[in-house]
Order: C-alpha cells, then structure tokens, then sequence
C-alpha cells in the first residue's frame, strides 16, 4: 500500500525518512502547532514550492534540460487565476475558467519553445529560455489593461477560501475554523496530491526514459527513443504541474503580481532549491524547498542578530547584514554543485548505500 | 572567371572558400528599410547613430563570450558580474576625480575616463583569471554544471558588489564635455554616442586584427573550429583559453563603463539584464564567431532603437523577433563557427 502511493520509489535512507516524516507532519500541522500568521504563510509558501521545485527536478534532474523559463510557466498559472478572478467574479467557475486558460496557454508555450530549441544542445536551450522568459516578463507588465502591470492583481476569491468565512463558531483545538484554514488543508493536499502524481510519472516507464535520456541521449536514441518527443513531453509536463503551482500560489495569496511570480529571482530560487535538497530524486524538492523557505524567512533574523554583533566593523557588518542572505545561500550552492552534486537527499541515500 | 574554368592545377587542387558576404548586408538593407518609415532624414540620423551605439557597447561586451564558448565549449552565465562591476569601478574612479569629470575641457575628461576604463578593464580581467580558476576549472566539459555553476557564481558576484557598494541605484553622470549633442544639419547627435560607436569601432578593429593577422590570433580561430586538432599540433590550448577569458572578461568590464555611462545610473542587477541580450545577440551571431556577433549587436541595437520610435509596445520583444527570425533562416546563427 504504501510502497504503491510512492510508486515504489521509498525514500531508501533512514535520516531522510525521519527528515520527510518530520516536514510533512510540520507541515500538516501548522495550524494548530505554530500559531500566528507568519508560520501559516511560510508552510503555504513551503508548499507551493514544492510542488514547483518538484516540477522543475522533473526537467532538470530527470531529463537533464535547464531551463530558465520555468517561473513563465509559474506566472502564467497565477495570472491565469488572477485574471479570471477579477474579471468574472469570486466564483468556483472563474477558478476553473482560469486554471484551464493558464494549462492551455502553458500547453501551447511549451510546446513551441520545446519543438523549437530542444532539439538543440542543452546550452542553447538554457539561452533562448532565459531569452523567451524575460520577454514574458516584460510583456505582462505591459499590458497592464489586463495584468495590472507592476502594481499586479487583488482580487476575491471564492467564499469559503475567504478569511471572513467561518465553517463554525466553536474553535477546533484552539484554531478557529475559518477561510484561512479550509484555504490551507486545500492547497496543502492539492500539493500532495501533485507531488504523488509526479512521483509517478517519474517512476513510471516514461520516466525511466526520460533518466536514459539525461545519460546518455545518444544511447537512448540508439535504443529506439524518440528523444525529441520526450524531451518535448517532460518539457510540456514540468510547464503543466508549475502552472498548477501558480495556480495555488495565487489562490492562497489573493494577490498576483510580477513579482511574487516571474520574476528572474525567482527562478534563481527555485534552482538553488532543486540542487541544495538534490537533483534527480523528487524528495530532494521537499527537502530544498522547506529549507530555502525557512531560510528565506528565517535566516535573516539570525543574521540579524549576527549583524548587530558585529556592528562597528565595516566590511564584516555588511557581509552578515540580513539583505544578503541570498549571498550565502549562493555559496552553499557554489559548494554544493562541486562538493555533492546530489544535494542532501543523495547525501543522505549514499550513506546508507556506503554501508555494506 | 571565365579564364579560372579552364583551370590551372592549383586552383583545381584547393578551391578558394567562397566567402559569406550575404549578412555582412543585413545592418545596411535594415537602416535602409527603416528610413522611409521614419518621416524625416534626421530622426532616422539620430536614431542610427542610437541604434550602432547601442550596438557597439553590446558587441564589446559579448565578444569576449562568444570567443570563449567557440574555444572551449564554455558558456560563462556569469558573464554579466563583470559588467557590472566594470561600471561600479568606473563609478568609484570617476567618483575621486570630480575636479576633471565636472570641467567641460574634453581633454580633462578623456584623462578622467581613461584610467577609469583602465581600472576596469584590469580589475574585470584580474576577476575573471580568479573566476576561471576557481569556478569554471573544475567543470570542464559538463554542461549542466557549468550553466549552474556559472549562475551561481553570477548570485555571489551581485550579492558581494551589494556589500561593498550597497544595493540601491546610483547615478553615474557622464563627464562635462560627454553631455549634450551635436548638430548634424537638423539632426542632433549625442556626442556620447558618438563616442561609443568609435570605441566600439576600435575594439572591433583591433580583435579583426589580432584575429586575423597574427599568430594568436590564428590559433584562436583554428581552436574554435577544431580544438583537438590544434592540441595535437602541440599547442596548449588551455593557456590559450585562460588568455581569452581574461580578454573576454576585461572586455565586458570595459563595455560594463560604457553601458553605465550609456544609462547613467547603476544597479547591481544591471549584469543579469544586460546577459539577456548578450546571449540574443551571441546565438544570432552563431557560437564563437566574432564576426556574427558583430553584426548581431548592430542588428539588436538598431532594432531596439527603431521599433523603440516607431512602436515602443514591439520594441520590449524585437530582439526575441529578429532572433526567432535569424534562427529560421540559419538555425545555427549567422555564422555557424563552432562545429559542434
């Protein structure tokens, strides 16, 4: 049973099996443990990255392309819910309408570039993505009429999404059951439910392809393959499950704006996050992105701290100085990519691995 | 020609390539389409002289890029850091001699830019050494490490010129004598431009002559058509690549002042937005050719500043368009160089 709702890919090492154990009951239980509206928005945050770092190790780990489009895809589902939602009103069918315009639209896009460029080295890829991605950028800040351009979108969501909503007036374990929470559990299984899907698809035959591409593309072309076609398809498939992640991040926020979705910083997070947790194993997402979101959140405090302690000495206060947080964590990642290139979750699987 | 059919036995031996002028066409055929659609022959002045010093800066920068991808199959993501810190240096030089940017005598001015250009361009240079050593060494020959490696050396670049300079903006005047336009009969010319585009000039002309008239040179263009064929005709073809890394990086310092002083103002991000077109401009170009990239960047540059004009909505996407356009017509750039 269970090895069947992980499709047969455990998590083959002890540490990481507590680790997982750990973040998913974290996470479920947020409400309830942490109370306060920061750690609620930082495990909803937690979430939707992973759901979107996983997507991104599917193209990146699995079938070895980079891209640098990926927050496009990201955005276009978050724009996709925005807009409906401004625009039709706080209906469940607006939500639907948006989600399937953003698929199609994501469908079209990645189709295009992917026919487009993937037959190419991966170095050209990695270029005309980053290219088509800050065009993007770029073109849903100006057409404000529809995007809101850089100020973004507010808008309603549904009513029982909403924080106004109560399902009851008696609070359950001491958490009021309101909008927020029924918002929470939602985005929390859909989240669940994405990341078991792509545990699948990675584990299928399909992704066993897709792993002999990253190997060896020629070898797998040898075999039979159509290595364009998979590579299409991952492409395709990765660009489906971030729009869906955008989706979520949209709906949880009621807000979207080209910040909090397409920006190129981004991008760079959600590539630190799939090589700190490690490349190539889905659970790496879940590993990288708890992390890197409870840095982001956290480590600057720490740094904080750090900074008033080494208030006084010029180029040291500035080096710990909470704002550059992200230079740290580009070390790690700097070190990571040399040092183990599997990230922690391979870290962790070639221990148990080493002993005989 | 008609006496060369006959044939004498050498030309029959190694026929003569036939050399590719057809793009060299392309920056006259689109400065010629764009005149009748600007109205009047001084708007198109001012916005061609725009358009080759947009172009000029671009292509010193991305030269360096495209000359280290051919020779060594490296594509440098973290190209943009020198960008930006040639024009932080610069900021910072030029910031010590206010006395002889401030005075409007071109000659105190050009003293006052030179060595601010010179201390970029060593510094960048001196980065770039250090960067190939500790960053791209150690990943030769695997692509997907060195597009992150390179990225991540990119974040730590930008994040450690917010340390020593801060991260908010901060102007960067042009020199007294720099500022204003000349008057070309009705059109008026930014005398800065002007200045870019002869720099530009230089540089071009001095790499077409490296390049193509010395030994260097020589090595350099047959270890990007084929390095293990130079390796094997005994030279060290990795001093050679440091060498160009470190010109490559130099140059990107020196057009990093250039495009500061283009902008006036400066951002740590302005490397990151700056690669975006580099790498248009290098892949329309064709990988490693120096020549393609030339005209890439006149191309870019003048498209921007046209459509700019003429649709300000399309101009954000005309480098997308002329890049998807190039690629239709020569999939793998203007000048397909590097054979691989």
């Amino acid at each position: 049973m269970l090895n069947r709702l992980f499709s047969g890919d455990l998590p083959r090492s002890r540490m990481l099996t507590l680790l997982l154990i750990a973040i998913v009951a974290g996470l479920a239980l947020v409400p309830f443990i942490f109370p306060g509206a920061k750690a609620i928005n930082v495990a909803a945050k937690i979430c939707v990255f992973i759901v979107l770092v996983a997507s991104f190790d599917l193209l990146l780990g699995y079938t070895g392309i980079v891209s640098f489009a990926h927050t496009m895809f990201f955005g276009i589902g978050a724009y996709g819910v925005s807009i409906a939602l401004t625009r039709m009103g706080p209906t469940w069918a607006a939500v639907a309408a948006g989600i399937a315009a953003a698929l199609a639209m994501s469908l079209v896009l990645s189709l295009l570039i992917g026919l487009f460029s993937l037959r190419v080295k991966a170095i050209f890829y990695a270029m005309i993505t980053l290219a088509v991605a800050s065009a993007f950028q770029t073109f849903a800040s100006q057409m404000s009429e529809i995007t809101g351009g850089e100020d973004g979108l507010s808008f309603k969501v549904p009513e029982l999404l909403r924080h106004g909503f109560a399902l009851s007036d008696q609070p359950f374990l001491g958490v009021s059951l309101d909008g927020k929470l029924i918002s929470y559990y939602l985005l929390f299984a859909v989240s669940v439910v994405l990341f078991l899907l792509m545990l699948r698809i990675v584990n299928s035959p399909f992704g066993r392809v897709l792993q002999a591409i990253r190997e060896n593309d020629f070898r797998a072309e040898a075999l039979g393959y159509r290595t364009v076609v998979y590579r299409t398809l991952s492409n395709v498939l990765s660009a489906g499950f971030a729009t869906l992640a955008g989706v979520l991040l949209a709906l949880w926020l009621r807000y979207n704006g080209p910040d909090t979705s397409l920006s190129f910083e981004i991008m760079i997070d959600i590539l630190l996050m799939v090589v700190i947790g490690g490349m190539g194993t889905m659970y790496g997402a879940v590993v990288g992105a708890t992390l890197f979101v409870i840095a982001q959140n956290y480590l600057q405090d720490l740094m904080k701290l750090a900074s008033d302690a080494a208030n006084g000495i010029p180029l040291l206060s500035n080096l710990v100085h909470p704002d550059r947080w992200l230079l740290w964590l580009g070390i790690l990642f700097v070190v990571s990519v040399y040092r183990f290139p599997t990230g922690i979750v391979g870290k962790l699987r070639a221990k148990v691995l080493g002993k005989p | 020609m008609n006496s060369a059919t006959a044939g004498s036995p050498v030309m029959d031996a190694l026929p003569s390539v036939k050399a590719d002028r057809l793009p060299l066409l392309l920056v006259p055929v689109l400065a010629l389409v764009a005149l009748p659609l600007m109205g009047s022959l001084s708007t198109w002045v001012t916005l061609t002289v725009a358009g080759l010093a947009m172009g000029m800066i671009i292509f010193i920068i991305a030269s360096g890029l495209t000359l280290v991808f051919g020779l060594m199959d490296v594509l440098n993501f973290g190209h943009g850091v020198f960008i930006a810190l040639g024009a932080y240096l610069a900021m910072s030089v030029l910031g010590t001699m206010t006395g002889w940017t401030a005075s409007e005598h071109l000659l105190l001015n050009l003293l006052a830019a030179l060595p601010a250009m010179l201390v970029a361009m060593i510094v960048a240079g001196g980065v770039g050494l250090a960067f190939e050593r500790v960053i791209i060494r150690p990943v030769y020959g695997q692509h997907l490490k060195q597009i992150m490696i390179t990225m991540g050396g990119m974040i730590v670049g930008e994040e450690l010129i917010k340390v020593i300079w801060g991260a908010q903006t901060i102007p960067l005047p042009l020199p007294a004598a720099f500022r204003g336009a000349l008057l070309l009969g009705d059109a008026a010319v930014e005398k800065y431009r002007l200045i870019a585009v002869v720099i530009g000039l230089a540089v071009f002309a001095a790499m077409f002559w490296v390049l193509s008239r010395t030994k260097v040179g020589l090595l350099i263009r047959a270890g990007v058509q084929d390095r293990e064929m130079v390796e094997s005709l005994g030279y060290r073809i990795r001093r050679l690549f440091v060498g160009v890394f470190v010109a490559g990086s130099a140059l990107a310092g020196l057009g990093g002042v250039m495009w500061g002083l283009y902008q006036q103002n400066l951002t740590p991000q302005m490397g990151s937005q700056v690669n975006v077109l580099i790498f248009i401009v290098i892949i329309i170009g064709g990988l490693g050719s120096v020549g393609g990239c030339f005209i890439g960047a006149l191309l870019v540059g003048l498209l921007a500043n046209y459509t700019g004009f003429l649709v300000p909505k399309v101009a954000l996407f005309s480098n997308i368009l002329l890049m998807v356009i190039v690629l239709l017509w020569r999939p793998q750039g203007i000048y397909p160089v590097a054979k691989r």
